[in-house]
């Protein structure tokens, strides 16, 4: 059993967990990311380390509400416990390019960034980060990425214009690109974002990396489940990825593996709702 | 009369006693366990069968080499707790062994008695035994030795050499990616053929030897071979990660929705439950043309799966022979009493795609059997131009697996090219004095009873080796 030391609440949806967990949290690296099965029932779901300390022993995540498991993980609390966390899985991502980097993070997406955006830092890289979200309430860790990064580094924009500049995450990272400002990209979030990000770079042969996000089972290269189609050949995603050159991956493929389940998924969350699965917490 | 004179003549005149099976139209539906093994009076009436040959051929048939005319002459006298002891001697997981070995390839298939009959239902029998572990006698337990040692997976190999180790008086971890024990045994072979209370056994008897379960610890990304020989103070490592990565068909269509690897088909269903969705959060797909492509084992529980999730129709695709099917011989014949359809000669193409971007149809390839190949089975060839497809709303890909990735990561042994670990096959010993491997992750994929044996052979010369008497 994984206890919760502590739960915080972005916004309607989004919270954020910080598990006790010595071994992972010595071992964790950004980019890679955990698997965890809330109860004897559950399923297992992959998310990305937001955070961890070593010398604490905690690991953090953070996860939009969106359907039943995440809807159920949203009614646990400090000291309540998750059955099974499993990690860190997957690479780390590769941060030796050279040059400035720039870092951006769509909506839930930004949890991942914020890692790597950090350990850049850390490793002397000048970073630029563009943080997107629908609306102002859905954007996350503005307060860290404002800490890490001067002012004029940190782009913003939302869907509605409730908050930064309204539009998407490509018209910043095209006038980054245009001044020439970035040497290398890394963009996590929602396919289109992703999609459409990688579009801009390689206009203008910027090398860019993406964090993918299939549907995954075991996360650990056993069921591929999770397998994307990157420059023509397969790949499985939690041991060969998340991350992927994103010139080359197939989104289209990932759209359709992700929406497989949809009407599982639909019939999962009814059940939860009108409490006819087994467990509840 | 078996005894004559005082002396075992063989009831030669009776046949094999059949397996006591649910009836395939009602079983085919539920997950229920089809063999329900011998009752005590068929056990002793088979045992009779047994002839007590002087050099029986049967143990050289068992990769472990059970002493198998002592076991079934103990069942005749109905010395149940006696005759379980003896295949304590050379196997652990007889509950386990008993309802998964292909016996047809190994015990009985040599079998005197199967020359003119039917060979002795020695599988049945072990099985017979495996159920009553509470009739076996305490395990006697070597004095603690203080050495520390780490398992790597918890799968048939792992759990071997671990129970070995304990009784030798080893302090023994098991690691285990999974959120619980016993690898293929709880992912990949299915509730209908070895009931998860029977593994679930087997884990709590080693408990009960005093080895520590670690579970959820993917090994090579949490410690490595060097911080558990280091820091975590660990004496030796035995790797048992097994083969489970997915084989590609490498065929236009593979990523399609609906179109699975059989691990993950089954692992839904086995491990998570998927076949009581809602109740249990993990969904799968149901559904009513199914194509399964591979002839063994995975294949098999592939289809039977599928059958039992409520497929109207499901077919068997294999690129040889049914006489080629290296599965087992009775999963063969179950399926086919179930209602799979068997469709010889034929390989996968192409999968193609309906209107909703899910998988509708399979291109297949007619095959004919050439020369034979490097394994002594006559190699299919394609029959040019001979194309058809076969409609499916759920295709699933049994073909193989490759060699665990987390070999590698793990560290500090030498791996071919393949990723499989460099081990001797009778020690186990790899490149590193203080790692020994063995399993599907040395042989690449085979059977439970020979990762068994691996486990077993390693556990034999680590102590050998870890106390000091290997005469080196």
């Amino acid at each position: 059993m994984y206890k919760i030391l502590e739960k915080t609440q972005f916004s309607e949806k989004v919270f954020k967990f910080r598990i006790e967990a010595p071994e992972l949290a010595k071992h964790a690296h950004a980019g890679q990311f955990l698997m965890v099965r809330a109860n004897e029932c559950g399923e297992r779901v992959p998310f990305t380390f937001a955070d961890w300390n070593a010398e604490e022993g905690w690991i953090e995540f953070i996860f939009m509400v969106i359907g039943k498991t995440t809807m159920m993980l949203s009614t646990y609390e400090a000291g309540d416990s998750l059955e099974d966390v499993t990690g860190p899985l997957g690479r780390p991502t590769d941060m030796s390019g050279d040059g400035t980097w720039c870092v951006i993070g769509g909506g839930v997406g930004l949890a991942i960034a914020y890692p790597v955006a950090r350990q850049l830092v850390a490793t002397g890289h000048e970073v630029h980060a563009i943080m997107g979200a629908r609306t102002k309430d859905l954007l996350l860790l503005e307060e860290q990425f404002r800490e890490l990064l001067p002012e004029d580094h940190i782009h913003i924009t939302t869907d509605d214009g409730s908050y930064g500049e309204k539009g998407v995450v490509t018209a910043p990272l095209e006038r980054l690109l245009e001044a020439k400002a970035v040497d290398q990209v890394f963009c996590v979030g929602p396919v289109p974002m992703m999609k459409f990000s990688t579009l801009t770079a390689q206009k203008f042969g910027t090398p860019i990396t993406a964090s993918l996000n299939p549907i995954m089972v075991d996360g650990t290269g056993m069921c591929g489940c999770c397998r994307v189609e990157v420059g023509g050949e397969t790949k499985f995603a939690c041991v060969d990825g998340p991350d992927f050159d994103a010139t080359k991956v197939d989104w289209n493929d990932l759209r359709a593996r992700q929406a497989a389940y949809r009407t599982e998924e639909g019939q999962a969350l009814k059940a939860y709702e009108e409490a006819n699965c087994a467990c509840q917490r | 009369m078996p005894e004559v004179n005082g002396r075992w003549v063989a009831d030669m005149k009776a046949p094999r006693t059949p397996d006591n099976e649910e009836p395939a139209a009602e079983r085919a539906h539920d997950f229920r366990p089809v063999d329900k093994g011998f009752t005590e009076e068929m056990a002793v009436a088979e045992a009779a069968r047994c002839m007590r040959c002087k050099k029986p051929l049967c143990v050289q048939g068992c990769p472990v080499n059970i002493n198998i005319p002592a076991f079934i002459e103990k069942i005749y006298e109905h010395k149940f707790g006696e005759g379980l002891d003896i295949i304590h001697e050379q196997s652990m997981l007889p509950a386990i062994c008993g309802r998964v070995c292909p016996q047809e390839t190994q015990c009985e298939g040599k079998c005197i008695r199967g020359v003119k009959s039917q060979p002795v239902a020695i599988g049945q029998l072990e099985r017979f035994l495996g159920d009553q572990p509470e009739l076996a006698s305490k395990p006697k337990l070597a004095p603690k030795n203080g050495k520390k040692v780490a398992v790597i997976g918890s799968g048939p190999s792992g759990i071997t050499c671990a129970g070995e180790l304990a009784r030798n008086g080893f302090d023994v971890t098991v690691f285990e990616a999974f959120f619980t024990g016993g690898g293929v045994l709880v992912y990949g072979i299915p509730e209908f053929r070895l009931p998860k209370t029977v593994v679930k056994r087997e884990i709590d008897g080693l408990k009960d030897l005093g080895v520590k379960f670690q579970f959820n610890s993917v090994m090579g990304n949490l410690a490595n071979a060097e911080e558990l020989l280091g820091e975590k103070g660990f004496d030796a490592i035995y790797v048992a990660t097994g083969a489970g990565l997915p084989k590609l068909l490498n065929i236009p269509g593979e990523n399609l929705p609906n179109v699975f690897f059989a691990n993950e088909y089954l692992t839904r269903v086995n491990l998570m439950k998927a076949n009581k969705f809602p109740q249990y959060d993990t969904p799968t797909k149901h559904g009513k043309h199914v194509v399964v492509f591979g002839g063994g084992n995975v294949a098999m529980d592939s289809v039977r799966t599928a059958l039992r999730l409520g497929a109207e129709e499901v077919t068997l695709c294999y690129r040889r022979t049914e006489a080629e099917m290296p599965a087992r011989r009775a999963e063969v014949l179950h399926a086919k009493a179930e209602g799979v359809k068997i469709h010889e000669l034929v390989s996968p193409l192409e999968f193609i795609a309906g209107e909703d971007g899910a998988v509708r149809a399979v291109k297949v390839q007619d095959m004919e059997l050439g020369e034979p190949d490097a394994s002594g089975r006559r190699r299919p060839v394609p029959i040019e131009g001979a194309i058809e497809e076969i409609p499916c709303d759920v295709a699933i890909s049994a073909i193989g697996t490759n060699a665990n990735p987390f070999a590698k990561k793990i560290g500090g042994m030498e791996l071919n090219k393949w990723g499989y670990i460099v081990a001797d096959e009778e020690t186990g010993r790899t490149s590193n004095p203080k790692i020994w491997a063995g399993g599907d992750i040395v042989t690449g994929a085979a059977t439970v009873i020979l990762a068994m044996g691996a486990g077993k052979k390693a556990a034999a010369d680590m102590t050998k080796v870890l106390l000091g008497e290997d005469g080196e």
